[in-house]
């Protein structure tokens, strides 16, 4: 799983059948002082995040056909499956955005 | 799954028969401030995208899900040809 920050979100019209109904999110890959680490990519999202929110990422395909709706020969690749509220590591404390 | 612009195609007459009527595009990956990542790579294509389009596109066992023939030796493929696309600083039309 990959702490990120959402920063966008993509919109389709022409698309694969199993990505209707689903939201595509911009998410840019954070440490966990939140600096930005690596390039962003694509998620869809499965628990109603939005931009500025700390998620949790799967890239990996099992994953996301376990959380979303397609079964087993869906396209999904990754998946936010998680808003994070706060990561504490050593000293310092990462919240998202409602704390 | 990432952002990529079609930046070519390719032909190919000789290869796998599960490839047969599928259309192969050169696309180079970007991030959402349409920062280059990597070098282009070719995608397997069931949507017709064209050159200059934005798409969205998947990866590994998963990308031969998206085509009609799922067992395909494919490990890029094409899944949604994006409208828009926004991030912190910009926003791209597809």
């Amino acid at each position: 799983m990959i702490l990120c920050r959402v920063v966008g979100n993509a919109v389709a019209t022409v698309k694969h059948p199993d990505f209707e109904r689903y939201t595509v999110l911009v998410c840019q890959p954070v440490d966990p002082e939140g600096r930005p680490v690596g390039v962003s990519f694509l998620s869809v999202d499965s628990v109603q995040a939005g931009v500025g929110d700390l998620v949790l990422c799967a890239r990996e395909g099992n994953t996301a056909r376990q959380i979303l709706a397609g079964g087993r020969d869906s396209p999904h690749h990754s998946v936010v499956l998680a808003v994070v509220d706060e990561v504490r590591t050593g000293g310092s404390v990462l919240a998202g955005p409602g704390r | 799954m990432q952002l990529a612009k079609v930046i070519g195609t390719v032909v190919a007459d000789r290869k796998d028969p599960s490839l047969e009527g599928i259309r192969l595009l050169v696309i180079q990956p970007h991030d959402h401030e349409g920062r280059p990542d990597g070098p282009p790579v070719v995608a397997t294509d069931p949507l017709q995208a064209g050159p200059g389009d934005t798409v969205e596109w998947v990866t590994g066992r998963e990308a031969a899900m998206a085509l009609p023939r799922t067992f395909a030796p494919v490990d890029v493929c094409v899944v949604a040809i994006v409208d828009h696309a926004w991030g912190d600083t910009r926003r791209y039309n597809g």
